[in-house]
């Protein structure tokens, strides 16, 4: 049996990791609610960017514009999005392990494939892969468009230059508190956005009533690079809010098992303090008896 | 007078969000001003100030890339950034202005085109900045 000492030592460890678990809970979800803000700001402008998007590129044909063109894919790269900091269970894994996943589908169809990693867990997963090309560190804590505009412009860039003809990205997508999962989308080359249901006419009468400066091709070739933006800053920010909230969970259950480890830890302590009452106890018995005697 | 419903919307939510007499935009062909009942137009923005006119007040907003749409009595700017004149930083802009001319004069010889195009974007915006917080202190 333990010493007493060592018990009530381990106790007040536990307790110790149980008070910084619960703070850290407690810290995530001030965070998670800060980023679901910043999400819920961006709502309005995403949601007026993929409309217009959609009126614009009805009439579009693949490949019209640099950054739709499509080409026979070699090469692919894959965007990881992930946190910069850990202790939020298996979030930053799952991601990783999602990549790792399709990068062997495409190697297995033979295709070359490199990564650009955004957030310090995925650049330090992946950079044993060899296959890292940039990454993209410490900005995940605030990030603003103008992060999201350099991480583009970077992909962008290796895509015009041929070194990529096809771009991935792969992020924790926030959908409750509770859940996180790992999602793959396309980036680039840009698809011409549909609604799902043969949009083409209608949209095309209504885009054909507006006067356009400069026409709608010029446009488009302006907005595409900022929609590529837009979509790398909603991954952004959606890993940001998944990453709070798996983080308050795993806090939450470390917390839990700490007050699971203290009442077992009492329990012995206790055990261990009855024993040695007992023992006392008999000591001090059998003197008194032997003094007796 | 009759009025348009001006909105200024960003990553980080609305910026401006009432009804106005005049809009002037920085448009990609040149400044243009949008009044009450315009027909539906869609243009680029580039970098530089927005004015819009509300009861005989003029007030100045700096934008980045974008663009934006007239429909419905309704003029919408999707930019990346705005601020408005009262809230800019002018030495910080000048800092930038100088920290960018300084790069374009590096650059010259340089091949580096990627590099260039983010000095001269910088430029812009901080020439923008200088020139939106000139307006707003007349």
């Amino acid at each position: 049996m333990p010493g007493l000492k060592d018990v009530k030592e381990k106790i007040k460890g536990v307790k110790k990791t149980a008070q910084i678990t619960k703070a850290m809970n407690m810290v995530a979800s001030a965070k998670l609610r800060g980023a679901q803000e910043k999400m819920e700001r961006f709502r309005p402008y995403a949601g007026k960017f993929a409309e217009t998007m959609r009126d614009l590129s009805g009439g579009m044909e693949n490949g019209d514009l640099p950054l739709m063109e499509v080409r026979e894919v070699k090469k692919v790269e894959i965007l990881v999005v992930t946190s910069d900091r850990g202790l939020c269970g298996s979030f930053n894994a799952n991601i990783i392990k999602t990549a790792e996943r399709l990068r062997k589908q495409y190697e297995a169809e033979g295709k070359a494939v490199s990564f650009v990693t955004v957030g310090k867990k995925g650049t330090q997963a992946l950079k044993k892969s060899g296959k890292l090309r940039v990454h993209f560190n410490d900005i995940m804590g605030s990030f603003q468009m103008f992060n999201a505009r350099e991480i583009s412009q970077n992909i962008t860039e290796a895509f015009l230059n041929g070194e990529s003809d096809q771009v991935d990205i792969v992020y924790g997508r926030f959908h409750s508190v509770a859940v996180q999962k790992p999602e793959r989308e396309d980036l680039l080359p840009i698809k011409p956005v549909t609604d799902g249901e043969g949009t083409a006419s209608g949209k095309a009468e209504m885009s054909g009533s507006y006067t356009y400066e400069p026409d709608p091709g010029e446009i488009m070739e302006v907005l595409l690079p900022l929609f590529l933006n837009v979509q790398i800053y909603h991954a952004m920010l959606e890993v940001g809010a998944s990453e709070h909230a798996a983080r308050m969970t795993a806090m939450d259950n470390a917390t839990n098992a700490c007050k699971d480890m203290i009442t077992q830890l009492t329990r012995l302590y206790n055990k261990a303090r009855q024993a040695a009452v007992t023992s006392e106890l008999m000591d001090i018995v059998g003197g008194a008896e032997a003094l007796k005697g | 007078m009759a009025q348009i419903h001006l909105e200024v919307v960003t990553p980080n939510g609305a910026v401006v969000s009432e009804d106005v007499d005049i809009v002037t935009a920085p448009g990609v062909g040149g400044e243009f001003g949008v009044l009450a009942n315009h027909a539906p137009f869609l243009s680029t923005i580039r970098t530089g100030t927005l004015s819009f006119k509300k009861d005989r007040m003029t007030k100045y907003l700096m934008v980045t890339g974008g663009f934006t749409e007239v429909s419905n009595n309704k003029i919408t700017f999707l930019v990346e950034g705005a601020e408005f004149g009262q809230d800019i930083d002018v030495d910080r802009a000048l800092r930038a202005k100088e920290r960018a001319e300084k790069r374009l004069v590096q650059m010259q010889q340089a091949t580096e085109k990627i590099n260039r195009v983010r000095a001269e974007a910088a430029l812009q915006r901080a020439l923008a900045r200088i020139h939106t917080a000139e307006l707003t202190r007349h």
